[in-house]
């Protein structure tokens, strides 16, 4: 029993990752219909971002130990960071094909992801690097179950994203303006809404969300590469699909049970399946219940 | 009629003739040099293997040059960088053979990737001599392929006997990777040994070379309560694992093989790395005359302690020229029986004779990780 809530645990920290990168998979497609693929290396390239950042300030406070300062600093920064590089993949990549079919703009996600996997491996090395340690390791044993102070914080985090997320989708102007454009591109433009700036900032918040899970990662396990991004992007893709693609709640929900099932079946089963698992979950969406837990027949009017 | 089959002889001709030039650039090429082939990951998830073992390399190679080196002729290394990938390493091998036409190749500390490289070798007719790939199935690839380091069925019962015997630790538990055939087959014989010993495997797990998270297994094997966790991968899982398994407060021994052995081990592990154990080849803090001329002249040129890599493929480098030397040629089969009859060579990771099989029986040392540093724990003979 106690493993089983350990194992529970342990899948909540990793789900919790996938669901921040599944975030903005979700809000790009809600408003676009764009399946923006090369949104895992923006996790990667976040990643990267707050190891350098983290070396600098570890190197800076040298006398001083690892603290929770700290982490938020290259937290804040790297989602800084990886939010102007959404801007500008959405200002380069993508609003010159706004007009073309959508498979356009779908092979220059692809080129996109290729693009920032390739100029990573160029730019950071091959070599896996070695996550600065940013907050020291301790474990806490609550009851049966022992977790570590980073799983605590990676849950923590991960959760206020998510309701500040929440807020400014259903509190703010620009988040009443991004659900208007994912209704409708046409009918919000008549209203006046500026829909180009809606798309860039959509893009700059699911950046943002993606960067603050490559450090979440990079806290949780600490090697990171330029690779990296490639299956948490699939299997936070899967997540967002499992929950309902387009819908916020769903891709956190999807996230979890993705991190969730993954964790079980290392550790029930075998850790070979630790992909399939991923897979499989897809398949059995998509022939079950293809528009996902929360998502809500699209039908085409004739 | 006659005409299209005067036609067609000029065509022949003149492709005879292109292929004859090519053969004559090809043979000026190796008219004052010896070409060594050597294929290495120094790039990617195992870098330090590649870089340590390329370094040791270099180091036999220059010292043979400035003693006027083999044959009369000075040796050429040609390095290729196999990225840590298995397929990566079995491309770089067939450019060393067929584009650089190299003489004999040093190469791979990884099975996997020796594996990869090995069959290509074979059928070229060229000597492979690897340093530190210890799966027994690499030389079984063929009459070509040799190593001068120990199996891993004499290192999965030194570990085994290790746990079992000197720590006195009877449950057992494994955290194999299945991607990576050192690994699955470090982990089989110690398997085997253990439970003849007595030792009682609790829980076996498994993870995949690039995996980050190993929460799930370590949970499975808490629950087993073990009191020994034997690693048989490389170093950078290695270290997470540790990180890990301190994180989850168990109180185990760790144990692991050779493929531990890099500096990076301690600085991913840190303080979870304490006290663990791990077979290797050799020990830099010997006393042996050799190993401290081999350390001296290593800190001198690169500016580090060695780990196990570099003497390790300063060893095979040595050993191939002299077989060269002693074959008077630079034909395949005629190095292949010289490295064949290699007897008593004096290496610095101890003395090599070459069997049957085309393996060195040598000894092993048993280190323990004591605040960041390498001690010996014990040494154990063949």
């Amino acid at each position: 029993m106690s493993q089983f809530v350990q194992q529970l645990v342990n899948g909540l920290s990793l789900g919790a990752i996938y669901a921040l990168i599944a975030l903005g998979y979700t809000m790009v497609y809600g408003i676009l219909r764009l399946i923006n693929f090369a949104h895992g290396d923006v996790y990667m390239v976040g990643a990267f971002v707050g190891y350098y950042l983290g070396r600098i300030l570890n190197a800076g406070a040298a006398s001083s130990s690892p603290s929770v300062l700290n982490f938020f600093l290259v937290l804040g920064g790297s989602m800084g960071a990886c939010a102007l590089l959404g801007w500008v993949l959405e200002r380069s990549a993508y609003r010159p094909l706004r007009k073309a079919p959508r498979l356009n703009a779908l092979i220059t996600a692809i080129g996109i992801s290729l693009l920032l996997e390739n100029l990573g491996q160029l730019i950071f090395g091959a070599d896996p690097k070695d996550f600065p340690t940013l907050v020291e390791r301790t474990s806490l044993s609550v009851g049966i179950v022992t977790f570590s102070n980073i799983q605590l914080i990676v849950i923590v985090t991960a959760i206020v994203l998510m309701l500040g997320l929440q807020y400014i989708v259903h509190r703010t102007k620009m988040g009443t303006a991004m659900r208007a454009v994912s209704f409708s591109h046409d009918a919000s433009g008549l209203m006046g809404i500026n829909i180009h700036r809606v798309i860039s900032f959509t893009f700059v918040l699911g950046s943002a969300l993606a960067a603050a899970a490559g450090i979440l990662v990079g806290l949780y396990n600490p090697k990171i590469d330029p690779l990296m991004g490639i299956m948490p992007g699939l299997k936070a893709f899967v997540a967002a699909v499992l929950g309902g693609i387009g819908n916020i709640p769903g891709a956190i929900v999807g996230g979890l049970i993705m991190g969730v099932a993954e964790t079980l079946t290392i550790g029930y089963l075998s850790s070979t399946y630790r992909d399939a698992i991923t897979f499989v979950i897809l398949v059995a969406v998509l022939l079950f219940r293809p528009t996902g837990l929360f998502g809500t027949t699209a039908r085409a009017k004739v | 009629m006659i005409r299209q089959m005067v036609k067609l002889n000029w065509l022949r001709g003149l492709a005879l003739l292109a292929f004859a030039l090519l053969g004559v650039a090809a043979c000026s090429q190796n008219e004052n040099v010896i070409r060594i082939g050597v294929f290495n990951s120094l790039t990617g998830g195992t870098a330090t293997f590649g870089i340590s073992s390329t370094n040791g390399i270099k180091m036999a190679a220059e010292e043979w040059n400035a003693k006027g080196g083999l044959l009369g002729k000075q040796i050429q290394l040609i390095v290729e960088d196999d990225q840590s990938k298995p397929e990566e390493a079995a491309m770089v091998v067939t450019k060393l053979v067929n584009q650089n036409r190299v003489a004999a190749i040093l190469g791979e500390v990884a099975s996997s990737r020796t594996l990869a490289g090995a069959p290509i070798a074979q059928k070229a007719g060229i000597p492979l001599i690897t340093p530190a790939s210890t799966n027994p199935k690499v030389t079984k690839v063929g009459s070509y392929i040799f190593r001068v380091c120990y199996t891993d069925s004499f290192q999965g019962a030194v570990c085994a006997r290790f746990a079992v015997q000197k720590l006195g630790l009877k449950r057992l538990a494994i955290l194999t990777d299945v991607k990576n055939d050192y690994s699955i087959g470090l982990a089989d014989y110690f398997k085997r040994d253990a439970v003849l010993l007595g030792g009682e495997i609790v829980s076996e797990e498994s993870y995949s070379e690039g995996d980050t998270d190993f929460r799930a297994q370590l949970t499975s094997i808490k629950g087993a309560n073990p009191e020994v966790i034997f690693v048989p991968g490389y170093y950078t899982e290695a270290g997470l694992i540790a990180k890990q398994v301190a994180e989850q407060n168990m109180n185990v021994k760790l144990i692991g093989g050779d493929g531990w052995d890099s500096p990076r081990t301690v600085e991913i592990g840190g303080a979870a790395v304490e006290g663990a154990f791990f077979c290797n080849h050799y020990s830099a803090e010997d006393t042996s005359q050799m190993v401290r001329t081999f350390v001296a002249n290593h800190v001198k040129k690169y500016g580090y302690v060695p780990d196990a890599m570099a003497p390790l493929s300063y060893d095979a480098a040595e050993l191939l020229f002299d077989a060269i030397q002693r074959a008077g040629s630079i034909d395949g089969a005629k190095i292949r029986d010289a490295i064949a009859q290699t007897k008593d060579f004096p290496g610095v990771c101890g003395n090599i004779t070459i069997d049957a099989e085309r393996n060195a029986r040598k000894a092993a040392v048993m280190l323990q990780i004591n605040q960041g540093k390498l001690k010996v724990y014990d040494v154990i003979q063949p």
